[in-house]
């Protein structure tokens, strides 16, 4: 008997059917597909995308050159240099992200003593050329003037988690 | 004006119009055919498929053709120059040539041949040359295990597709395409002969190398398979060779077992509509099922397809055959 069974299955292609019939159901189910650039899925706070260096509300950069992102990084993406300014306060002079080398790994901004050099939430920076990817301590500190608002909430967001 | 229609440039410009009338379509379907497999694969996979390009992406097909034209058609160093370009040729020309005896409504047909069904058949079969010719001159292992296992495979499956063809000759007692057709007035054959017409689909899908015998191809196994080494527009012909021999195999499926041009009922409604477009509403239906077929089941291992091939499909079809050949003499009903 359940070899008949298994007989009158086969030649009557209940599975190649049952399969159909899902296909079939699919075909009218809504879509999933997000219609990026008009539609974009949310991002996590904790999305780590390009880098920004971030002031402080009275404009001074937060950052104090103290090269913990620059020893931590995997990457050695992070290049550094530093000597004490005017005022007598320890800035940097030269503050290089090689966003190719980059691994978006996330430590630089764990390492930094004064959340100053963060990933944010901006992941649209495709370019045309290598050399643009090279960001400078100009760069990074206008990243930091454009996406400050953004970036102060998603700290806030994040901060009970840390 | 009669003089010029009878003269020998006359004929020669009423056949050329003709073609021109039925390949323009058929070409125009093709470029569709891509589209519409795209987009019915990306909703079985909840995706939306192409739409950029124009209204709902209507106009990817165009784009993709002038894509192909810009690029560069590399003939590979080791490659046999003559037979590399004439295997797509032939490839396209074979899907067009077998337009001819279509019938397309009650009279349509270019060439309404008393033997239509034989010479499909034969156009059909002619087909694996180009595929054979592709892979042997590209000098390339898998372009050459590719047109193999295509050679293989539709050899393995006209004859079951034969013996089908033969059942509804019997049912029919012409060869001849419009009168096949006519002969499914009372009742379209896939109903009485439904093992068969199951048959026959399956085995259109592995003539055409459709998915889940798509094993010339198998990109995941063999890159893709024949065509491997082609590029630019002489990857086109092949391309629009393959999805013209879909159709092709979906009108001749429409033919035999789906009544061809008729309306479902012969009443008011129905019939207001004209025949052409029931024609092409049926070929879309089976168009439809060949890529529902694609989107659901994974490829067929080779040794299953030649089992599936010559233990399943042949002695079905032939008991099936002996089966019908037995009820219409003892019924009296075998036409004369």
């Amino acid at each position: 008997m359940p070899t008949l069974d298994r007989i009158a299955r086969s030649l009557l292609l209940t599975e190649l059917v049952e399969g159909m019939a899902l296909t079939l159901k699919y075909f009218f189910k809504p879509k999933v597909t997000i219609n990026y650039p008009y539609e974009k899925a949310p991002l996590s706070p904790r999305f780590k995308g390009e880098h920004a260096l971030r002031r402080y509300p009275n404009g001074e950069e937060r950052c104090i050159a103290c090269k913990l992102c620059e020893a931590i990084c995997p990457a050695q993406a992070i290049t550094i240099e530093a000597e004490p300014r005017e005022d007598g306060s320890r800035r940097t002079t030269r503050y290089d992200i090689d966003m190719v080398k980059c691994i978006y790994c996330g430590m630089c901004e764990e390492a930094c003593p004064v959340d100053a050099i963060v990933e944010g939430p901006n992941f649209e920076f495709s370019v045309e050329t290598r050399e643009e990817l090279l960001y400078d301590k100009q760069r990074l500190l206008s990243n930091g003037d454009r996406w400050e608002p953004e970036i102060a909430k998603r700290l806030e967001l994040d901060a009970p988690y840390r | 004006m009669n003089d010029f229609l009878t003269s020998p440039a006359g004929v020669l410009a009423i056949t050329v119009a003709q073609t021109l009338a039925l390949l323009v379509p058929v070409l125009i379907a093709v470029a569709y055919l891509t589209y519409a497999e795209r987009k019915v694969l990306a909703a079985m996979q909840l995706r939306k498929g192409p739409n950029v390009v124009g209204p709902f992406g209507l106009l990817q097909p165009f784009a993709d053709a002038i894509k192909m034209l810009m690029k560069e058609t590399i003939i590979p160093s080791g490659a046999n120059r003559l037979l590399f370009i004439f295997a797509p040729m032939l490839t396209f020309m074979l899907a067009m040539l077998a337009w001819a005896v279509i019938p397309v409504n009650d009279g349509w047909a270019i060439a309404d041949i008393n033997v239509g069904i034989l010479y499909l058949f034969a156009i059909s079969s002619l087909g694996v040359y180009g595929i054979i010719i592709a892979g042997w001159a590209s000098n390339s292992k898998y372009a050459f295990l590719g047109a193999l296992r295509s050679a293989a495979q539709m050899v393995s499956y006209e004859v079951s597709m034969g013996f089908v063809i033969v059942t509804v000759l019997l049912c029919v007692g012409s060869l001849n395409l419009s009168a096949i057709v006519r002969a499914q007035e009372t009742v379209w054959f896939f109903i009485p002969l439904f093992p068969m017409f199951i048959i026959f689909f399956v085995s259109t899908l592995a003539e055409t190398n459709r998915a889940p015998f798509d094993l010339p191809e198998g990109e995941s196994e063999i890159v893709a398979g024949f065509f491997v080494e082609y590029s630019s527009m002489s990857f086109a012909l092949f391309f629009l060779g393959e999805y013209a021999n879909m159709i092709l195999m979906s009108a001749l499926t429409t033919i035999l077992f789906l009544g061809g041009w008729l309306p479902p009922v012969q009443m008011e409604p129905f019939t207001w509509i004209p025949g052409p477009v029931w024609f092409a509403l049926k070929i879309c239906l089976c168009l439809f099922t060949f890529i529902w077929v694609r989107a659901t089941f994974p490829r067929y291992r080779y040794d299953q397809l030649m089992r599936l091939g010559w233990k399943v499909f042949l002695p079905f079809s032939l008991v099936w055959l002996v089966l019908t050949a037995a009820v219409l003499k003892l019924t009296g009903w075998l036409p004369a």
